[in-house]
């Protein structure tokens, strides 16, 4: 049987176990791919059923824990009871350099811990209070930001007067963000939200807080990079070197000042489309600054990328460019040698979020490995429509998957590397199947660049070739 | 000692449920019956004629001040008022803020946990206007109030509203065992009142189980702070909170699941008992000056 008839067939089996109106609403989320499809031949960003597990977050989560918290030198409040602040705390593996408590904020936890009188009296005078401690306690703060939960939004809890008054009194940007975890249908609104958030409270009169800014031509954004185990610095030092200046970087190791000064920016390079392509547009309307979506996974994308970037550029730039391929690819070479006799032709499935169920395909075919299967877990068309230029004619593809359809089509499939997150990383090692966290990096990273290319070669082929998986079958089995 | 009767009294707001509950309640411990009222509404008005006073401490209030409803005794928020009535409001947020239908449940739970119930022949919940949401749902779910009392009179919207509070009861009826203990009208003289609460309780499969008349002493008593049965005793209208209060008391277990009505059916009611007229479509969202 070929691939594409295993798994359409697949993809039927899994169904078969639905009643059948869920197998109907299911069905449009799961698809092989066909060369020459559109959109990969998914629905997505559409409702999780109820009763399925799945992988989805929420709003608050896409505020508070993807776009706001890495903003190192602003307070985030999680504004609502300690739960949701508690889990979140630290938000994810965003790397910055500062000293916390004094100008960096990003591992502590800040929350107006609701009690049953805040929920029935209102929360504004108990943020209003929290907002003074917190200025009393770490007066190095550059700013806050108020991440609602869900309550919030239910009491309807005035926080951008609070935020307003404060502001005003504090002399300070607060940002209220109205993320309340019920709204949309995953962490993708939450990240729209907290754009919209920073378009209104930071970029909105920005022009008077950049006096003294001194543009050169080459000035450009990184956006949508969250500086995962050091992603972002990575990415800087290639647009560095071939010499271009980078005067912020969004939201990884980033602060308020660098926010406030892009729209300075000649040109926003943008890595996470889907979490940030929203300000990105925002600022081509308003500001006429061009955006370009790149990749820096692998060294054949990193090198498409940098010539794209570069062609923005004179020639200096593209130069420039020229220069740190020719520098850095027998690095690559190198790491390609070392590591390909050993990864050659292994087999990948993926499951994660924002750009990377397809940015990280090329990395893997740099190193011989082919995606046999990969999906979105709060995708929008738009995604799945640029997916189609790096998956394989026959790829399964499933979108917001749930723990059921992801654990048998890995049964069938057999990949011999399943790339996804936490909540599945042991469900696949007890299958007997190596396994990679691709949202943290398992604690590993960077992954961005040449430099973290030669660290995700090796992890990939440590996860793989870990003598462990010989030592899975019991010895009584034969 | 009997078993605990516990009631509810709901209405459109402004329409004197207060008032005919106070004095209901008044009737009904001079008949020797042991109370407990618990108000429901933020305002926390539903006591001031037992109490004569302008506005009790709220358990929620109270609450807050002290930290957190764990931190309260129950002693701190029962107050005596005529003939021993207990009282107890659970007040709420200033308007605009916060979560008053929280703040229901979180001060029943308080007061069912701590006792305030223990003695009691009856408690009486005086709940604000609709059934808004779910905490102003909390009298009438399980094992709460047995019967709701109805406030209403002959204008549109009280039949309204006493409507929607049939819907919120049917809601629970099935699954609880609350049930319609009737509709008491709070008579405001508009054209064929009693007729048509009488028809309308046909309707939603209940009684009209007493018709209220208008009198001005109730206004009197009001100013002093006081129901009829305390202010004037032997006038008539002490006299008919006396006989709502007996048909209350005899209405033990005779309540039944309301069949609600749409819209439409309660326009056609009043079009039946001409106070309304029909409605010409080709009028309906014209200003004077264009018609």
């Amino acid at each position: 049987m070929d691939t594409k008839t295993r798994n359409k067939a697949l993809i039927e089996e899994v169904l078969s176990a639905y009643p059948e109106k869920s197998a109907k609403k299911r069905s449009k989320h799961l698809s092989v791919h066909e060369e020459g499809n559109s959109d990969c031949g998914v629905k997505s960003n559409i409702k999780s059923l109820p009763g399925v597990m799945t992988i989805r977050g929420c709003a608050y989560a896409g505020s508070k824990g993807v776009v706001w918290g890495p903003i190192k030198d602003m307070i985030h409040i999680s504004h609502g009871p300690v739960g949701c602040g508690q889990y979140s705390w630290a938000s994810r593996r965003n790397y910055f350099i500062g000293v916390t408590g004094v100008n960096a904020f990003g591992t502590m936890q800040f929350t107006s811990d609701f009690q049953e009188k805040d929920i029935v009296f209102g929360g504004d005078k108990k943020l209003d209070k929290l907002m003074d401690e917190v200025e009393t306690l770490f007066p190095l703060n550059n700013g806050l930001s108020v991440q609602s939960e869900c309550p919030i939004g239910l009491i309807g809890d005035d926080i951008e007067a609070v935020s307003k008054k404060k502001a005003k009194a504090i002399g300070k940007t607060i940002v209220p963000v109205r993320c309340e975890g019920f709204r949309g249908v995953s962490q993708s609104l939450g990240h729209h939200i907290a754009n919209d958030a920073v378009r209104d409270y930071v970029l909105e009169g920005s022009e008077g807080k950049t006096k003294g800014f001194e543009s050169t031509p080459y000035d450009v954004a990184v956006i949508g990079d969250y500086n995962i185990g050091g992603d972002a610095w990575a990415s800087r030092i290639l647009l560095e070197e071939m010499g271009l200046r980078v005067i912020a970087q969004w939201s990884g190791d980033g602060t308020l000042k660098e926010m406030e000064a892009t729209p300075k920016a000649k040109l926003n390079l943008i890595h996470c489309y889907r979490s940030m392509n929203y300000i990105s547009r925002y600022m081509e309307e308003k500001y006429n600054i061009p955006w370009l979506e790149y990749n820096f996974f692998g060294p054949t994308k990193i090198a498409e990328s940098l010539r794209a970037i570069a062609a923005q550029f004179d020639d200096k730039i593209k130069e420039g460019a020229e220069r740190v391929i020719a520098k850095y690819q027998p690095m690559a070479d190198a790491v390609i040698a070392k590591y390909k006799s050993r990864l050659e032709a292994k087999t990948v499935m993926l499951y994660v979020g924002g750009l990377r169920p397809r940015h990280v395909v090329g990395a893997y075919e740099d190193l011989g490995m082919e995606i046999v299967g990969t999906g979105y877990e709060f995708g929008h068309n738009d995604d799945y429509q640029r997916t189609t230029h790096y998956v394989k004619d026959s790829t399964l593809i499933y979108d917001d998957v749930t723990a059921y359809e992801l654990e048998k089509f890995v049964e069938t499939v057999k990949p011999d590397l399943v790339g996804s997150g936490i909540k599945e990383k042991y469900v696949f090692q007890k299958m007997g199947i190596p396994f990679r966290q691709m949202h943290s990096w398992d604690y590993s990273g960077p992954y961005h660049g040449y430099d973290g290319f030669a660290i995700f070669a090796r992890d990939m082929d440590m996860a793989i070739n870990s003598p462990v998986w010989s030592k899975t079958k019991a010895p009584w089995k034969k | 000692m009997s078993a605990l009767r516990q009631i509810a009294f709901y209405g459109k707001g402004g329409i004197g449920k207060s008032t005919t509950s106070q004095n209901t309640l008044a009737a009904l411990a001079e008949m020797g019956q042991k109370i407990l009222i618990v108000g429901c509404d933020p305002k926390a008005d539903s006591t001031r004629l037992i109490l004569h006073a302008k506005a009790q401490d709220t358990v929620l209030s109270l609450a807050a001040e002290a930290g957190s409803v764990e931190d309260l005794e129950i002693e701190d928020v029962l107050k005596y008022g005529y003939r021993d009535i207990r009282c107890t409001e659970s007040g709420g947020p200033e308007p605009g803020v916060g979560c008053a239908g929280r703040g229901v449940i979180t001060a029943i739970n308080f007061l069912e946990e701590n006792g305030a119930y223990d003695g009691m022949d009856y408690v009486s919940y005086d709940v604000l206007g609709d059934v808004v949401c779910g905490g102003f749902a909390m009298p009438i779910r399980e094992n709460k109030a047995q019967e709701i009392y109805i406030v209403m009179s002959g204008e549109m919207m009280a039949m309204y509203a006493a409507n929607n509070i049939s819907k919120g009861i049917l809601k629970y009826a099935n699954a609880g065992g609350v049930r319609l203990g009737g509709l008491v009208c709070n008579e405001r003289q508009t054209d064929k009142e009693l007729e048509l609460a009488e028809a309308l309780a046909k309707k939603l499969n209940t009684q009209l189980i007493h018709f209220v008349p208008r009198d001005n002493v109730v206004q009197h008593a009001e100013l002093r702070r006081m129901t009829v049965l305390e202010y004037a005793p032997e006038s008539k209208q002490a006299e008919e909170y006396r006989q709502l209060a007996q048909k209350i008391h005899a209405n033990a277990g005779k309540g039944t699941i309301p069949t609600p009505i749409t819209m439409d059916e309660l326009e056609e009611l009043l079009l039946e008992f001409g106070v309304m007229e029909q409605v010409d479509e080709s009028i309906v969202g014209k200003a004077a000056v264009a018609a």
